[in-house]
């Protein structure tokens, strides 16, 4: 597939390696190759990058090089963050918020089936979970409580400091999984008061399959993945040279066009928001305005279903999403626009737009115009949307 | 995920619309699952003359709609009956195991209309 003429609004979904970091990372599979857990030259070479690359990350987060543990990405790091936290029978409760990422709630679910006790904190129809909420639900047998950072549908950015300092006041760990924020907002550990957080290089312009989890020094967790002494014997296996050194250097250089991109995205997205708003009647805008993240958009339109939408765009070279890119499989509406009160219908209905620093205003306007058209035709199929149309005029006629 | 024919029936399905004339219509599913079928029927002499369809739900629904559309147009009532949902995946070149549902909803909704007919007749 050729991308000439094709506009990809899916950044929330993956991005693309930026080149500078591409190129960063080519000597590292053929010429420096070593294995870094070599006591010889080349393996030493492969430590020395590995070493530059948890420093670089570990400075931006601003927390110890010791606090920094690489993982295979996003999902390892959440499930290790949810299953590595000792459960006793004094304290056998998790809490995750209902708008989890798959990879936070299939994991507290089989930590559930293990025996746990799982509570889902609901959160409000603007798509946060309510620091009064958690104090309601929380007691002295959570082990742990997990809230993402900003949510990959509606980009919702949560009160993650305050839900940590209610989860510590009653003697849990908070971990938070920041996947969808690093790159894009300002994200430090240690401000925040958590002890656990994840990234994943892949949605700031790095390599797929290498991620991060920050885990507090002090933290009692047990490791997932066991194998050889690699990281501090915390995470076993062949450590993954050139991917640590993409993720590195892509969050470097996120961290210092940060101001830049977020005003850029924002732009981009605000004018998208108000094209669609202007030009496309019954949309509703999903999720708050306000505390979001920068390059998210997320509409339901009513009287039509999402995937046939997105699959019209699609046609017409426009790349966007249906609720996250992992649930496009499923036949389920999104749980996060189930969470926050939304009818199934509604939920069915919505689409996620997700901007990126390579996007253009023409492109905007192209999209806001196919996507006006295309919901026009979809509706034109819909019986609700004909019977709409008639009791409509039945009232004005 | 979808056969180049199922995009293709999407992207440009036939008998859209609704039948002002419709002698029967059949409704079936419901927003919550996220597919509604409606067809419309009209029947002379016990032949299908005409039909057409509503459909809110995804690609596959939409493209089975159209699909079965075309099978029973200038079938007898009789004929139309025996439609199963089968013929509308072999018409799609096939639909992925999780949208058959799909193909079941359309042959449900042409019974529904037929059953609609034989009421006012
Ligand atoms: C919020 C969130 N968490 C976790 C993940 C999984 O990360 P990865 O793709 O690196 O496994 C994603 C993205 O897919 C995500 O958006």
């Amino acid at each position: 597939m050729k991308n000439a003429n094709k506009i990809y609004f899916d950044h929330s979904a993956t991005t693309p390696v930026d080149r500078e970091v591409l190129k960063q990372m080519l000597p590292y599979f053929s010429d420096t190759f070593g294995n870094a857990s070599s006591v010889h030259g080349f393996g030493r070479s492969a430590v020395s990058a590995v070493d530059a690359a948890r420093c670089k990350v570990a400075e931006i987060l601003d927390v110890s090089p010791k606090e920094i543990y690489f993982t295979s990405g996003g999902t390892e790091a959440a499930n290790w963050a949810i299953k590595g936290v000792k459960l006793t029978e004094k304290r056998n409760r998790i809490m995750v918020s209902a708008i989890e990422h798959s990879a936070v709630l299939a994991a507290a679910k089989q930590v559930k089936k293990d025996g746990a006790e799982l509570i889902l904190l609901p959160v409000t129809s603007e798509g946060f979970v309510q620091p009064s909420s958690l104090e309601t639900l929380i007691n002295e047998q959570t082990a742990l409580v997990s809230v993402m950072l900003a949510n990959n549908e509606i980009g919702t950015i949560q009160p993650v400091k305050e839900l940590a300092k209610i989860a510590h006041k009653a003697g849990a760990y908070f971990y938070t999984d920041a996947v969808q924020a690093v790159g894009s907002i300002v994200v430090k550990p240690r401000e925040l008061g958590v002890d656990m957080l994840s990234l994943s290089a892949h949605k700031f312009y790095g390599p797929k399959g290498i991620g991060v989890l920050y885990i507090r020094a002090g933290t009692h967790v047990d490791k997932l993945i066991c194998g050889g002494h690699q990281e501090r014997t915390m995470r076993g296996g062949t450590t993954n040279v050139p991917l640590i050194v993409g993720l590195a250097a892509a969050l470097e250089k996120a961290a210092e066009n940060q101001q830049d991109n977020l005003g850029k995205v924002s732009k981009l997205r605000d004018y998208f928001v108000r094209g669609v708003e202007k030009n496309i009647p019954y949309v509703i805008f999903n999720g708050s305005m306000k505390n979001r993240l920068p390059q998210n958009a997320n509409f339901s339109f009513d009287f039509i279903e999402g995937e046939a939408l997105l699959l019209l765009l699609d046609h017409a070279g426009i790349a966007c999403s249906t609720g996250s890119a992992c649930s496009n499989e499923s036949l389920e509406p999104s749980h996060v626009l189930l969470a926050m009160g939304k009818s199934s219908e509604k939920a069915h209905g919505s689409l996620r737009f997700s901007f990126g620093i390579h996007n253009t205003k023409k492109e905007i306007d192209i999209a806001v115009k196919v996507l006006a058209e295309a919901v026009a035709k979809l509706r034109s199929y819909s019986p609700l949307y004909h019977e709409f149309c008639k009791e409509v005029n039945h009232v004005h006629g | 995920m979808y056969t180049d024919k199922v995009m293709e029936i999407f992207s440009t399905p036939k008998n859209v619309g609704e039948l002002k004339d419709a002698n029967g219509i059949g409704n079936v599913g419901n927003a919550s699952c996220g597919d509604i079928m409606k067809i419309f029927l009209r029947i002379e002499n016990n032949i299908i003359q005409d039909v057409s369809f509503l459909t809110f739900g995804c690609a596959a629904a939409i493209a089975s709609s159209s699909a079965a559309t075309e099978i029973i147009k200038g079938m007898t009532v009789e004929n139309a009956l025996k439609v199963t949902n089968k013929q509308v995946v072999e018409a799609l070149g096939g639909l992925p195991q999780q949208k058959i549902h799909c193909s079941v909803l359309v042959e449900q909704a042409i019974k529904a209309a037929i059953a609609d007919y034989k009421t006012r007749l």
